[in-house]
């Protein structure tokens, strides 16, 4: 006897996932065990992947989807729910994804993109994806292809927010200035955007973006989390800045309340005391364009 | 009447929406001192282990009993279900809960994100089928007598009620149709 109303993969079931991890913080792992110390830090999920950005950027050469041993390990590993990231473009690292479980699927800028044109068509999938984005058009872009979620770029690996805090503020300065637009403004306002109309419509009327977007990229101590928070994004990611530092599990747990409590300085310095080494940082300038990472994507 | 959105994790800000609709006073709790004077409590989807650990960091569990057995009616959504159980199957090891309702829930029951969905349910004390949004959901294992089983589905109690407690294992503040919000706000809130 099935259930004729019963629908699995609809918009809402996608995005009503994200509005679960409102608030906070997605940790990248390597591992089963960096898995269950994130889970144990009470982290809202975890990003699986080969190697951090931080790694990444050291290695060079071209980053993959991870292997699916280490990603059904994690799968098996925590109950929280699992993500893991497919390159730009590369459909069948998504389908496989999907294949093995995961909880959502990140199109990624920090592995190397697999189309310089195209991005997945998101749609076709049952499992939800986020995707990231530097400013509003971009955002849109990828939720007309079927992101149930955005995040802004920042760039990855670097412990420096800097990036992070330029993407958010160029996505609020983008959604207050078609929200003061008059209705015949909006069509010029989608060709300047690159973005559908309809998108920029419910952008205008709403005022907000139509998904959940979470920040990413740079963020290393509780204080940067807590920046990204006020600045008025929904929840991080923390890619390199826990397991490269030099107390992960106390990192992990202050980031988590600085989360929370992003408002409450006397918390936020509460949690930030004696958190050990930080990783190292490296300045945006520093990094050659063509290993930028947030060029990635369009 | 004002009703508290517990607000260290999760779906809250949609749950404060929900009350707002309906034209009820709601405040974000982050800390046990803004317990009181509350008449409800809901207890938001999110992730139940993330929100377990920092309800204990910051020692809500004995105020939240405390408000409870004075009075304090509480709805716990999804996450917020599994926490006001008092046992949880399928629990990372040394998972706490509030331990209030005389129901077990199993963590993600219904299985992992490709198998979340949505569907209508036949809910005890309203009208019309009210449709549920099911997300990596927990299901109503077992309850006990006095417990009232408001919904089901596929055989599964989803909604059920105990006194002034009430746990839904899908999220009413998904939907726009504040009706589950109503029938807190009036039935147990208010009786």
């Amino acid at each position: 006897m099935s259930d004729v109303s019963k629908e699995t993969g609809t918009p809402r079931v996608k995005t009503g996932l994200a509005e679960m991890l409102k608030g906070g913080v997605i940790m990248d792992v390597v591992t089963a065990e960096q898995a269950r110390i994130a889970e144990d830090a009470g982290a809202v999920a975890v990003m699986s992947l080969e190697r951090v950005p931080a790694d990444i950027r050291a290695a060079g050469g071209v980053a993959r989807m991870a292997d699916p041993t280490k990603v059904a390990e994690i799968v098996d590993a925590v109950s929280i729910p699992v993500m893991a990231k497919c390159r730009i473009g590369h459909f069948v690292e998504a389908q496989v994804l999907q294949t093995l479980g995961v909880d959502y699927i990140d199109e990624s800028e920090v592995l190397t993109p697999a189309d310089e044109q195209y991005h997945v068509n998101k749609w076709d999938f049952t499992v939800p994806f986020v995707c990231g984005a530097r400013d509003l058009g971009e955002a849109l872009r990828r939720i007309a292809e079927g992101a149930s979620m955005v995040r802004t770029k920042g760039e990855p690996g670097t412990g420096n927010v800097v990036e992070a805090v330029r993407h958010m503020r160029t996505m609020t300065d983008g959604i207050a200035w078609v929200a003061g637009l008059r209705s015949e403004q909006l069509f010029d306002a989608a060709k300047q955007l690159g973005a559908p109309y309809e998108l920029v419509r419910w952008v205008a009327e709403n005022k907000k973006l139509p998904v959940v977007n979470f920040s990413a990229g740079g963020i290393a101590p509780p204080a940067d989390a807590a920046l990204m928070m006020q600045l008025g994004c929904d929840g991080v990611f923390v890619g390199s800045g826990i397991f490269k530092s030099g107390d992960p599990e106390k990192r992990a747990r202050a980031i988590v309340e600085a989360t929370t409590h992003y408002e409450d300085a006397d918390i936020i310095a509460k949690v930030s005391r004696d958190l050990g080494e930080a990783m190292v940082g490296i300045n945006i300038s520093e990094i050659p364009d063509a290993e930028r990472m947030q060029e990635r994507g369009w | 009447m004002r009703i508290g959105v517990l607000a260290l994790q999760g779906a809250f800000r949609e749950h404060m929406m929900m009350l707002e609709a309906l034209g009820i006073e709601s405040s974000a709790i982050r800390l046990p001192s803004q317990l009181a004077d509350l008449s409800g409590l809901i207890i938001p989807g999110g992730e139940s282990t993330a929100i377990a650990k920092l309800m204990v960091a910051y020692g809500f569990y004995e105020p939240i009993r405390q408000h409870h057995a004075a009075g304090l009616a509480v709805w716990g959504t999804c996450a917020g279900a599994i926490l006001v159980a008092k046992d949880i199957l399928d629990a990372v090891p040394g998972q706490e809960s509030l331990a209030l309702m005389d129901i077990t829930v199993r963590r993600n029951a219904f299985g992992r994100q490709v198998d979340s969905f949505e569907a209508d349910l036949d809910f005890a004390h309203l009208a019309e089928r009210f449709r549920g949004v099911f997300i990596r959901a927990p299901w109503i294992e077992m309850a006990a007598p006095d417990v009232e089983v408001l919904a089901t589905h596929d055989g599964r109690a989803v909604a059920a009620r105990q006194g002034t407690l009430l746990a839904t294992a899908f999220h009413p503040e998904l939907t726009g149709d504040p009706r589950v919000h109503r029938y807190f706000a009036e039935e147990i809130v208010g009786s």
